[in-house]
């Protein structure tokens, strides 16, 4: 790129401004960083250790504090219903979510945008803010206190972002390979799966991405729909972890390690899918 | 092919995915805001009262001293996160757009924290900012900031923008990102030829680049608009549901949760009350999101 910010070839304010903006930047990694290293570092100390020698290393890297988080905090079923419903939902949203985009974006009617505008409802308005005919809703089907519950929020929370981004790209495949798909004697199910969907594919990593980030971090349904210990998610364990053990920070530390490192090693392998899946929503393509 | 048979089609794709959105969403939408016109003993809808719950929460103490307190927060949340958090993300944008050295690392880093739990990290910075024991107080004390030792958390006027600094940690990789699309797309030559004809830098921005990504800061500033109105969690965990201290903290996200369900410390639900809120919150998101949209296209600039 011909306008690369470099430091050389540059009138003093220039170099003076880059030296200036490099130090922003790093300081701005540090303070990313930072606090979760010393997070990181913190989980393995005694909270005796965390208040007098917070900046050090642990004297011991004591696993223990995992062990007891994982086994007496009930952090192993949480993190399996939180992969569970996840799945689930995410799998329903992508069903439901790529079956409605085709419908949309490939067949031609009268109700067409009535169809599309209705999913399309529940992008700008806030569903928390429906919650109480939602929680009455539930309480009658007799669903609260019921994993299915969070499984069916999730996936209609899922679907209005899903069919707009899959509806906009399904519209761009030429109709030309459906029409010789036809004369083949395929029909629209088999049209749907052979050709729609693997054509789709990259639109489809992207709202999964754009999609499972909010369902996994999600707290507030949790909050309202499940009470039981053993149907938490790992977001709702997290908090209810948090108001029992207020004073064993060193406990305290290793479920929030639990809660933030492995999306965080997730994202060091598959940071370039996260960030273009994340901003979907906000970039045009 | 015959129509009946696209008809049947037709069904067969769009019905699961419309039922689910009409039973968990449209439904709940419709249904919040006819509630809002009735009286309500607990979870019973009693009589028609038309705006009278309304009236109640604009005008009766100790409702209106509630609301007008918790929309206030919510205003303070959308300027700090204007001010701060999409200016950053704006000279970030731009310094990666310009490729600066180690922009790819930069970029990676500073949008992790965005995919993380915010009930986690809710939790780590109220540790964080203990007044005795956080690693915040540790870090002014080892630097002999003792001005800076106080309880940042328990302190009414601080409080607010204590969880507002960690929500900016949080968030200011993703309008930092949605920044950098939008400045890579800004056709080269365009700056190219500018630059060959000698256009200081800071013009070059002003007259090329800012006009050009006007839909970008639309955008971010509506979703930083939506995400002002519906602030809960970054409260709940940090301030609890009460919006400590005495409510210094509290928004509209909070207040509707204690009318909606209760909370421990003072308040028994009020279906009535939560439901217009919940019409209120609908409004100002759809209506300040449609004005900020008229707004700004009248100033967006196009090739």
């Amino acid at each position: 790129m011909i306008l690369d910010f470099r430091f050389s070839h540059s009138s003093p304010v220039k170099k003076v401004l880059y030296i200036l903006f490099q130090i922003i930047l790093i300081g701005y990694v540090i303070v990313i960083i930072y606090p979760i290293l010393n997070l990181l570092l913190s989980s393995f100390k005694t909270t005796r250790e965390i208040f007098t020698n917070p900046f050090s290393f642990p004297a011991e890297w004591r696993f223990s504090n995992y062990v007891k988080v994982w086994q007496k905090g009930g952090f192993d079923m949480y993190f399996v219903n939180s992969i569970v419903i996840t799945a689930i939902a995410m799998a329903l949203v992508l069903l439901f979510g790529s079956m409605a985009a085709n419908g949309i974006a490939r067949y031609n009617y009268k109700m067409k945008m009535v169809v599309y505008l209705l999913f399309l409802s529940g992008i700008v308005l806030p569903l928390k803010a429906a919650i109480i005919p939602l929680f009455l809703l539930i309480k009658n089907l007799h669903l609260t206190d019921n994993r299915l519950s969070l499984i069916l929020i999730f996936a209609a929370m899922g679907l209005p972002s899903t069919v707009f981004i899959l509806s906009g790209f399904m519209k761009t495949i030429p109709k030309e390979l459906e029409y010789a798909a036809r004369i083949d004697g395929c029909n629209d199910l088999v049209i749907f799966q052979k050709i729609v969907i693997p054509l789709s594919m990259p639109s489809i990593t992207l709202v999964t991405i754009y999609n499972i980030v909010p369902i996994w971090n999600d707290f507030f349904f949790p909050l309202i729909f499940i009470s039981t210990d053993s149907k938490k998610t790992l977001p709702l364990g997290v908090a209810s972890f948090f108001g029992q053990y207020q004073i064993a920070w060193d406990l305290i530390f290793a479920a929030l390690s639990i809660a933030i490192v492995p999306m965080i090693i997730v994202y060091l392998f598959m940071s370039r899918y996260f960030i273009k899946g994340m901003t979907a929503g906000a970039v045009k393509g | 092919m015959n129509n009946k048979g696209q008809t049947l089609w037709i069904l067969f794709f769009i019905v699961p995915g419309l039922s689910l959105v009409s039973i968990v969403i449209i439904y709940p939408l419709f249904a919040s805001l006819l509630n809002s016109f009735y009286a309500w003993d607990g979870f019973t809808r009693m009589e028609f009262v038309g705006l009278q719950n309304f009236k109640t929460v604009f005008t009766q103490y100790p409702y209106n001293e509630r609301f007008f307190n918790a929309i206030g927060n919510n205003l303070k949340w959308f300027i700090s996160s204007m001010v701060i958090q999409n200016t950053f993300g704006l000279l970030f944008g731009y310094l990666l757009s310009r490729r600066i050295k180690g922009h790819e690392i930069y970029k990676r880093v500073f949008f992790m924290p965005v995919l993380l739990s915010i009930i986690a990290v809710g939790f780590l910075w109220k540790l964080y900012y203990n007044p005795q024991f956080g690693l915040f107080m540790k870090l002014f004390t080892a630097l002999g900031w003792d001005f800076m030792n106080r309880a940042w958390l328990g302190d009414s006027s601080t409080a607010t923008y204590a969880i507002i600094l960690m929500n900016i940690w949080r968030w200011t990789g993703f309008p930092t990102l949605v920044f950098l699309a939008a400045m890579d797309n800004v056709p080269e030559e365009c700056l190219e030829s500018a630059h060959m004809d000698g256009t200081p830098e800071w013009t070059m921005f002003w007259k090329i680049t800012f006009p050009l990504i006007i839909p970008a800061i639309m955008v971010i500033t509506v979703l930083t608009l939506i995400g002002s109105i519906n602030v809960f969690e970054q409260v709940y965990t940090m301030a609890d549901l009460d919006g400590a201290p005495n409510y210094a903290t509290d928004t509209l996200g909070t207040l509707f949760y204690r009318s909606a369900f209760g909370s421990q410390a003072s308040t028994v639900p009020e279906i009535s009350i939560g439901s217009s809120l919940s019409v209120i919150i609908y409004v100002l998101c759809l209506g300040l999101s449609v004005l900020n949209i008229l707004g700004f296209q009248k100033k967006e600039v196009q090739l």
